[in-house]
């Protein structure tokens, strides 16, 4: 892995008051984002609207596409071209993205793709939370397949998870999503952005080797193939078809089985190197409340007025929401009274929480269907129950 | 030299083709094919640098096209082979983008990124295989099916309009619209050479045999009788206006390069507009060479 640092060009040094919509942006920006394809949705709209004001000047494209089809599809063709590519939307548009992020994972494509969650299903809540997208980025394109997700809880968490999802789809040439959602994503919060020689970028893993010898699904010894831009002269093809290494298609069950696996298991096979989560007190813990974004900040109101009753509690917050961490729960499974799992959604993670404890530790889940953030008590009262 | 002194050397468009993977999968008689062949000639004379030329398809008969032809070559997803090329072609504008696809592709389920490309003037060259059918599924109705010709969705027959292609690129800002039949193959590679060697969004329709299925299911014969077809009812009209290219089923063909006109790129006016909004301010776009 090849890390360099920053350009200056993008990095807007200093410390600003920003929500995480334009912190979005900045972390795009610095992580040396220079391609940028978007459609206008509620409330992502301000990270395209930064990138376009901003791009001019540091020398890159902002494109509004007509659709998010086409705004997902642009980002494959010029990530090919040599781009770092990033879009925004919500949920609507992401249900839209979809087809072309299972094509990005096909072709081992790295891009980031933001989504900032309002209420669901359809046209929901435009301008109102939600965390109710969690399983779609995970699930929503058809085939087996594995994609990485943040999920920030604040606007400087936006600038530095977005950073590091451009790291990371470049690391493991996969699409890397920053699931965020409207709170935090229309929060105005200070936002530090560091000098660009102390930000740290994973550059993309180039091909240098002859040009007839160039296999773009060819796993290197990290399981992730080298690349190449359109252009350089190697003549290769890609397709969303099952393919060999040389990327050509291969329409039976043996291919199949290796080509599939393998975009799975680059995933799975390096969790450890990727999942980050906060814990606090977890060692002694009777309860332990897991939760991400938003949410999270709820939890540290009940968490503190269940402390003061004497509960012994601990957190989790998920920075890393995918891959999950299962080993880590199902270790503190063992320890523990139960879990307590809020969200913005009818249950989503909870079921990811509930299959790692794997029958060892009840899981209390606490839903709230969007519109606004859990009322502390709601979270206060199930880390009582869970505490008997 | 003579032809047959040199036995040795190998067709010169077997440079052009990933022969690798010949045979293909089109149907004895089908047109794509000889399109694909006119391709390749057109890329030879066109001299551009084959190492700067992509091609991309969408899904189809015609979307297998990518996976024949030697360049930089993506197979995207059903219709969205044109907004795959905008991205490239805005992250490298150095290439030369090639959308080489179906009916179905690029003005059914793809219209939508058709219409806006053009609009953009984006320069890309869509050639756009027109077999009156969705052949890879089986022979469906199209967006280009002429009013009464069968399909296997409409097994009656058509009702509903089909888009005339020309004169729907045209009024989307196109900036050079050709239509040519699987028999006019030197006009076709001229067609496309023109369109390698020039800059903006251009637009080749080729209005090709299926053999398989449009023919069969419309009792029109072989390849060869599709070909007669051509043949009777097409009619050159270069500068024809497009509002009057409607194709009626077995009807008249017109053919010919009806729009031909120099018009700022996209990347020419986002280049243009922002410099003299902004100033000094404002780094010129050049893609990979900034
Ligand atoms: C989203 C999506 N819908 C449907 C299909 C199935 N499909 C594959 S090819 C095709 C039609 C192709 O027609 P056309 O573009 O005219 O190409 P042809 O086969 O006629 O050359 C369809 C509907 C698909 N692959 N993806
Ligand atoms: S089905 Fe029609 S278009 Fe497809 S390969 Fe056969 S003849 Fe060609
Ligand atoms: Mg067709």
């Amino acid at each position: 892995m090849k890390k360099t640092k920053a350009d200056p060009k993008g990095v807007l040094t200093g410390a600003h008051y920003l929500d995480g919509d334009h912190a979005l942006a900045e972390g795009a920006l610095a992580a040396g984002c220079r391609f940028f394809a978007g459609y206008p949705i509620t409330p992502s709209t301000e990270t395209a609207e930064r990138f376009a004001e901003r791009i001019p000047m540091v020398g890159g494209v902002f494109i509004q596409m007509e659709d998010e089809l086409a705004s997902i599809a642009a980002l494959i063709g010029a990530a090919w071209g040599g781009k770092k590519v990033m879009t925004v939307t919500s949920g609507p548009g992401f249900s839209l993205m979809m087809e072309n992020i299972g094509l990005a994972c096909m072709l081992e494509t790295p891009l980031v793709i933001a989504n900032v969650q309002r209420g669901g299903p359809s046209t929901g809540l435009p301008t109102l939370t939600g965390q109710q997208d969690m399983m779609q980025v995970k699930w929503g394109s058809h085939g087996d397949y594995a994609i990485i997700a943040l999920s920030p809880d604040s606007p400087q968490e936006c600038f530095d998870l977005c950073v590091e999802a451009f790291n990371l789809s470049e690391i493991y040439r996969v699409p890397t999503f920053v699931m965020t959602d409207e709170c935090v994503g229309h929060m105005h919060e200070k936002v530090v952005i560091p000098p660009a020689e102390e930000i740290e970028l994973v550059e993309r893993k180039w091909y240098t080797g002859p040009k007839d010898k160039y296999l773009p699904f060819k796993p290197d010894t990290d399981m992730i193939p080298f690349m190449v831009k359109v252009g350089d002269g190697y003549r290769f093809h890609i397709t969303g078809l099952t393919h060999d290494e040389r990327g050509y298609p291969v329409i039976n069950a043996e291919c199949q089985n290796v080509c599939v696996p393998h975009l799975v298991d680059k995933i799975n096979l390096n969790a450890d190197k990727i999942i980050k989560i906060e814990e606090d007190e977890t060692d002694n813990a009777e309860v332990i409340v897991i939760s991400y974004g938003i949410t999270s900040r709820v939890t540290t109101r009940a968490v503190r007025k269940a402390r003061k009753a004497g509960i012994k509690v601990g957190t989790i917050r998920l920075i890393t929401v995918w891959p999950f961490p299962e080993k880590r729960i199902k270790e503190l499974a063992k320890k523990i009274k139960a879990f307590v799992v809020p969200e913005i959604n009818y249950g989503q993670m909870v079921y990811e929480v509930e299959r790692s404890a794997f029958g060892q530790a009840p899981v209390i889940h606490v839903p709230h269907c969007g519109g606004w953030v859990h009322d502390p008590e709601d979270i206060f009262k199930a880390i009582k129950e869970a505490s008997k | 030299m003579k032809e047959k002194d040199r036995p040795e050397e190998k067709n010169p468009i077997e440079d052009l083709l990933r022969m690798d993977r010949i045979p293909h999968i089109w149907c004895p008689g089908c047109g794509i094919g000889v399109v694909v062949t006119s391709f390749a000639e057109a890329l030879r004379k066109s001299e551009i640098d084959l190492e700067k030329t992509a091609i991309l398809s969408g899904i189809g008969c015609t979307g297998r096209v990518a996976g024949y032809v030697k360049l930089d070559s993506i197979h995207t997803t059903h219709g969205r082979a044109v907004p795959v090329a905008t991205g490239l072609k805005i992250a490298n504008p150095e290439l030369k983008v090639v959308v080489f696809s179906g009916d179905g592709d690029i003005a059914g389920i793809g219209g939508n990124h058709f219409i806006h490309a053009a609009r953009r003037n984006m320069d890309l060259v869509i050639i756009c295989v027109n077999n009156f059918n969705y052949a890879m599924t089986g022979g469906q109705v199209a967006a280009t099916t002429p009013i009464t010709a069968n399909a296997s969705t409409a097994p009656f027959g058509n009702f509903e309009y089909p888009f005339n292609l020309p004169y729907l690129a045209e009024a989307s800002g196109a900036t050079y619209v050709a239509r040519w039949t699987a028999l006019h193959l030197r006009r076709v590679t001229k067609s496309m050479q023109e369109a390698l060697n020039r800059r903006g969004f251009s637009f080749i329709e080729v209005i090709t045999p299926c053999v398989t299925l449009y023919a069969r299911r419309n009792r029109l014969g072989d390849g060869l009788n599709l070909l007669k077809y051509y043949y009777e009812k097409s009619e050159i009209q270069h500068g024809a206006d497009t509002k009057t290219l409607d194709i009626s089923y077995q009807g008249k063909l017109i053919v010919g390069k009806f729009v031909d006109k120099d018009k700022p790129t996209f990347l020419d006016c986002m280049n243009e507009h922002l410099g003299k909004v902004l100033g000094d301010k404002y780094k010129p776009y050049g893609g990979n060479h900034d």
